[in-house]
């Protein structure tokens, strides 16, 4: 794919978004060429918050780098650990219990949701809405507190480990995850009332940010940004890992490839989640919770590859192992750096003000892009 | 005139969506007192309760003979990611004579942890524990260095023949 160099005028107006600005979430750097009040050129500058965590993890056991990952997408950090562990059981050939496998994709389903409730407070922030940021955060929190009972922790779980999870659920587990779904079911309906059916965010996301289905591919774009432009992408589908080939749930694609499409998609996800969580907090399977490993894990000389969909997108985890104890090379896949390089393109010749909706409908994490 | 129409029925549409909206805010101005969830946190200390697994720091369990379970086998120290565990180790007498390894220091860094209960899993002993605390602001860094053991707490009887199970 070629595209054409935009040669900076002498009138063009070069400034600086970021690192720290409020609608960036988080400290992503962009060096913005405008003429008057559009975009010409959007160039992200990483680097503000790299803590070099691919090189850390050479120095960590195949127990102990696991934790690391939660620090890189913080939002979807179960799914993370989740794909990790996934990596090193490949390497161990360890077979997961059913009961793990059920409490794994329960525990990603459900980060899946709160990340989802998460993005469309602060989408809505973004467009010019404060409220839905408070309801947002109002049924992220009961998600919160599910987990804090059952991993101990809110954001930075470490909850996955290679053979299992790390304990199992707590007792009052099942009846938080019901009384949730019949809380979040009436929800998500105002949901749609304040904001999709609404006529200002409609004609801010309608027709901007647009991005073809082709263009999508070759930037490598994955997850819901790309299920916007009618890409079929979804792991959980076309890979399916744990019990998701045993679950019912549909892959939304929408062919808009704008900023409302991708928002749809969004929303309808939230909805298949809630299915999928549906579908197996009341057949969670009796057994171990954990499969029994070595006190010291030791992965055979070799490269092991494993992929998950977290609520961005694809993440992959390539370890390559010298037979020791802690892994020789890892390499991350994370799904906002592909994501994020597609921005220029969408952004050209649109609006500064639409391009915040752009960058908020890509959920853009960025300790993720920059890790 | 399919054009008026059209306009027309646009700005319908868009005073709904909006009237829509505003009732939905306007019901949440009238019945929020019934769903506050707001928690009033420096107040409501005494019936704060956090979840039993909450991860809040580590520390050593001492029962009421000042005895606590650890051994000094470092499983804990090899866990950690951080290093933020450090135990110094030293050599007590048994009564036929014999030398006997047993903790000296526990030291844990509360300034380097970040609570991902790898060295509560490695304990062969469960020796250690997360507590519930959360408010660990202090003035000065170097009282997050904390010694976890009691002065002049030792080793619980029959620890050891535990472990060797």
């Amino acid at each position: 794919m070629t595209e054409e160099v935009v040669i900076t005028d002498q009138d063009d107006l070069i400034i600086n978004v970021g690192p720290q600005h409020p609608s960036t979430h988080g400290v992503l750097h962009l060096v913005i060429t405008l003429n008057g009040e559009t975009v010409k050129k959007v160039e992200p500058h990483l680097g503000y918050i790299h803590r070099s965590i691919e090189k850390m993890c050479e120095s960590l056991t195949y127990r102990q780098f696991i934790y690391t990952t939660s620090r890189m997408d913080y939002l979807s950090s179960h799914i993370n650990n989740h794909c990790c562990a996934m990596c090193v059981e490949k390497g161990l050939q360890v077979e997961v219990p059913p009961r793990a496998q059920v409490i794994r994709v329960l525990m990603d389903e459900l980060t899946r949701l709160a990340s989802h409730q998460l993005w469309w407070g602060a989408l809505a922030m973004d467009v010019g809405a404060l409220t839905p940021f408070f309801l947002a955060f109002r049924e992220r929190e009961m998600i919160n507190d599910i987990m804090e009972e059952t991993c101990g922790t809110r954001l930075t779980m470490n909850y996955m480990v290679p053979g299992g999870v790390m304990a199992d659920i707590h007792p009052n587990f099942q009846r938080r995850v019901h009384e949730f779904l019949a809380h979040f079911k009436r929800k998500i309906d105002e949901y749609d009332e304040l904001i999709t059916d609404n006529i200002i965010f409609q004609n801010r996301t309608k027709g901007i940010g647009f991005i073809s289905k082709e263009d999508a591919i070759s930037y490598g774009m994955s997850g819901p940004s790309a299920r916007g432009s009618g890409v079929q992408c979804d792991i959980r589908k076309l890979y399916p890992y744990e019990v998701y080939d045993k679950l019912q749930f549909k892959e939304i694609i929408e062919s808009g490839g704008d900023c409302f499409a991708r928002y749809m998609v969004r929303m309808k996800e939230m909805k298949q989640s809630m299915s999928i969580v549906e579908q197996l907090i009341d057949n969670i399977p009796e057994g171990d919770f954990q499969a029994k490993t070595k006190n010291v894990l030791k992965l055979p000389k070799g490269e092991f590859y494993s992929r998950v969909e977290t609520a961005r997108g694809e993440l992959g985890v390539y370890i390559i192992s010298e037979g020791g104890t802690t892994p020789y090379r890892i390499k991350f896949r994370s799904p906002g750096y592909s994501n994020l390089s597609a921005l220029d393109h969408m952004t050209r010749g649109q609006k500064i003000g639409d391009m915040v909706a752009i960058m908020g409908t890509l959920d853009l994490v960025i300790p993720d892009i920059d890790r | 005139m399919s054009f008026v129409k059209n306009y027309i029925g646009e700005v319908w549409g868009a005073v709904k969506s909006l009237a829509t909206g505003m009732k939905l805010t306007g019901q949440y101005a009238l019945r929020h007192k019934k769903e506050k969830i707001t928690q009033q946190y420096p107040d409501n200390k005494d019936t704060l309760k956090l979840p039993e697994r909450f991860r809040g720091e580590v520390v050593l369990i001492h029962d009421e003979n000042n005895e606590h379970a650890c051994t000094g086998c470092t499983a804990c120290e090899l866990a950690c990611p951080n290093g933020s565990i450090k135990i110094i180790t030293k050599f007590d007498l048994t009564p036929e004579g014999k030398k006997k390894k047993a903790v000296d220091t526990f030291v844990y860094h509360l300034d380097l942890c970040t609570m991902c209960n790898l060295c509560i899993e490695a304990c062969p002993t469960d020796a250690i524990k997360m507590a519930q605390t959360f408010e660990h602001s202090v003035t000065d860094r170097n009282k997050l260095i904390k010694v976890l053991n009691k002065p002049g707490s030792k080793i619980r009887e029959g620890v050891e023949e535990k472990k060797s199970q």
